[in-house]
């Protein structure tokens, strides 16, 4: 047997098409996702320079950053609707599939590639979007690109990569009960920052993490670029071959058992080695609640605001405060919510929002808090309204939406207003990210639900203990 | 691409970390679907008020800044999303060179595809031409060919940046034109993928 080896090495290793000494490889893809936004510039140019899709049936495309939740007929924003006309005309032009705004298959990109199957161990995706890592939870290797690589990758299915160093993010222990995959990953980057991924590919290891439901581990991987990795992977197991089996673009039958041995023996090596290992215990972390500009100004429940005194960047964390309204060492429990947001590419698959709705069930919204929930996808979106999901939200006072990125950046009307405060399941709590003005707090979909009742921030686990109702 | 040699310019300190992409060009501007014409709207968050008006207290509104083509920032610039949107408004608004102590992955990359230099540089001296060009009035002369920065007392700090990115922009090479005369090989490989 030769060197043990990392998911992350071997998966490189099968993808190099030219490899050169001073120069980064260049690495085949297997799965090329397009979306709206990111994608007319770079068809754009091939047109310019009489290019062609290399491989059109290796690109998929959908719509979701623009499109309305509310009423999918009425485009109203002109500019918007011109991007969504490109994006149906390129994708014609081009002979690439398209998932359109009225497709049964419709729903944030990297909701819908897992859905699908698309999404595959040992794949290479790419997609013009950042969040592409979330493919990593199936043990992908998944980032997100600009768009003149977009148009690299369209013309040449190929992509110049610098070999990544590799980061292996072990977690020990176990999550405590009412403490989510979305706690976790938040209390990660709080306890090692923004950047601390930077030029990385990260694995996550340990117990933990393959306890996880595959959803979980999707929220995991899909903030792995909050933590500057432009990848965050996880090695396949049978829960990854599970997921997959029977969805719609992987093989079928004895071709499909084949394939999850090999998915399976992608999984690193026993005492292969990584650049460099951050762990971190399980057993401390708490339900997280975001309180400034990025997501490392996060701390849990019990906890408060930080105290200028004490803190690195001292401006840093004094224009956060001052962005999002609140005084030094205020407690979390007190800060109060205006706006409720389930949903995004971190959180809006089935599982987020049935657990959501076991928050909500029987309670309402409290008074003055507008909440919404906007499915991932069509196709989660018709589940839910299968199981009565949408019911238990309606009931309780939030409004049920079509799927879309919706507020999670507010492209198309679905916006925090100036000074709004958000409780959001989302992934980036930028200044302005949901609304020119707008604070957000970023949290699990339980941990929302839980504040759209009361108003403001409360312990998901003294509310499921029957403390607090 | 253009090619990059060398510039001249004033310098703009932002002296904010973890500047992100949604910071440098906010979403309600990704809608268009041209390349150009992104710069009205770079930093629009700060530069601009709710009702579009242009924020006194927001540095680079201020006159002394007019022209500056040489952004000075903190750690990590360009985090966040991976539109391509950021270095085109920095472009188009007319920065040419960033230096910086730390920048984002996608973002290095994606400016790198459209021949905006940027410079890493440790944070102290960082601090030091921040500090200096506060009033508007410093000036650096950065040559890539050489790997140097030059004030204008002629204080000569060198840089490091990879031969192949280095190549690259001082020619303005059209990376899939590149990739292209590979063509051989990628077919080569999928081939061998087939069987
Ligand atoms: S849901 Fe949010 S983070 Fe995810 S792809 Fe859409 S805009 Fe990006």
């Amino acid at each position: 047997m030769g060197k043990a080896k990392t998911i992350i090495e071997k998966i490189w290793e099968k993808h190099v098409v030219s490899r050169e000494e001073g120069k980064p490889d260049l690495l085949y893809i297997d799965q090329h996702l397009v979306h709206e936004v990111t994608s007319p510039q770079a068809f754009e140019g091939l047109r310019l320079a009489g290019r062609k899709v290399r491989r059109p049936d290796l690109t998929y495309a959908t719509m979701d950053h623009n499109v309305p939740t509310r009423n999918r007929d009425e485009v109203k924003d002109q500019i918007a609707k011109r991007q969504m006309e490109t994006l149906r005309d390129n994708t014609q032009e081009f002979g690439i599939k398209l998932a359109d705004i009225f497709h049964p298959d419709q729903g944030i990109v990297h909701v819908i590639g897992p859905q699908l199957g698309l999404t595959q161990p040992g794949k290479t995706i790419v997609c013009g979007d950042s969040h592409t890592s979330t493919h990593g939870a199936f043990g992908a290797l998944a980032f997100g690109i600009g768009t003149s690589e977009v148009e690299h990758v369209l013309a040449t299915q190929t992509i110049w990569q610098e070999r990544p160093k590799t980061l292996n993010v072990h977690v020990q222990g176990n999550l405590s009960p009412g403490v989510t995959a979305k706690d976790l990953i938040l209390a990660i980057i709080a306890k090692f920052g923004v950047r601390f991924g930077t030029g990385y590919v990260m694995e996550y290891t340990g117990d933990a993490i393959h306890k996880l439901s595959m959803e979980g581990r999707m929220t995991i991987c899909n903030m792995s670029i909050e933590g500057g990795a432009r990848a965050g992977l996880i090695s396949p197991d049978e829960k990854t071959v599970e997921f997959l089996r029977g969805r719609e673009y992987v093989p079928k039958g004895e071709a499909f058992d084949k394939k999850a041995e090999e998915w399976l023996a992608l999984a690193t090596d026993e005492g292969a080695t990584y650049d460099h290992t951050v762990v971190i215990n399980a057993e401390e972390v708490e339900p997280q609640v975001s309180w400034g500009t990025n997501p490392s100004m996060c701390v849990p429940i019990s906890g408060s605001t930080p105290s200028l005194d004490e803190v690195e960047h001292r401006d840093d964390v004094k224009r956060a405060l001052e962005y999002m309204g609140l005084e030094e060492n205020q407690s979390i429990t007190s800060i109060e919510i205006d706006h409720v947001f389930i949903g995004s590419c971190t959180n809006s698959r089935l599982s987020d929002l049935q657990k959501a709705a076991s928050i909500i069930e029987g309670k309402t919204v409290k008074d003055g808090v507008k909440a919404i929930v906007v499915p991932g996808s069509f196709g989660v979106k018709l589940e839910a309204e299968k199981l009565g999901i949408d019911q238990i939200f309606k009931a309780a006072g939030f409004e049920w939406r079509e799927s879309g990125c919706s507020m999670c950046l507010g492209m198309n009307d679905d916006i925090v207003p100036p000074g709004g405060r958000c409780a959001s399941t989302s992934n980036r709590n930028f200044e302005g990210r949901q609304g020119n003005g707008a604070r957000t707090h970023l949290v699990s979909p339980e941990m929302a639900a839980a504040a759209a009742t009361h108003g403001h921030f409360v312990d998901v686990r003294k509310f499921s203990a029957g403390v607090l109702n | 691409m253009e090619a990059f040699k060398k510039h001249d310019g004033f310098a703009f300190p932002l002296n904010r970390t973890n500047v992100d992409t949604d910071q440098i060009i906010p979403k309600q501007f990704l809608k268009r679907i041209e390349r150009t014409g992104f710069g009205a709207y770079l930093f629009y968050n700060w530069r601009f008020d709710n009702e579009g008006k242009k924020r006194a207290d927001f540095d680079l509104n201020k006159k002394q800044f007019d022209g500056s083509s040489i952004l000075l920032a903190g750690e990590n610039f360009g985090c966040g999303s991976s539109r391509e949107h950021a270095p085109w408004s920095l472009l188009d608004y007319g920065f040419k060179v960033i230096i910086a102590p730390s920048f984002a992955d996608i973002f290095h990359n994606n400016a790198l595809k459209n021949g905006l230099l940027l410079i890493q540089m440790e944070e102290k001296q960082m601090l030091e031409w921040m500090k200096q060009a506060e009033d508007g009035t410093f000036k650096l002369s950065v040559d890539l060919e050489n790997q140097t920065i030059t004030d204008e007392e002629g204080t000569v700090v060198g840089f490091s940046i990879p031969a192949y990115h280095k190549e690259k922009l001082l020619n303005g090479w059209d990376d899939i034109a590149l990739t292209l005369q590979l063509k051989k090989k990628i077919e080569d490989y999928e081939n061998a993928r087939l069987v």
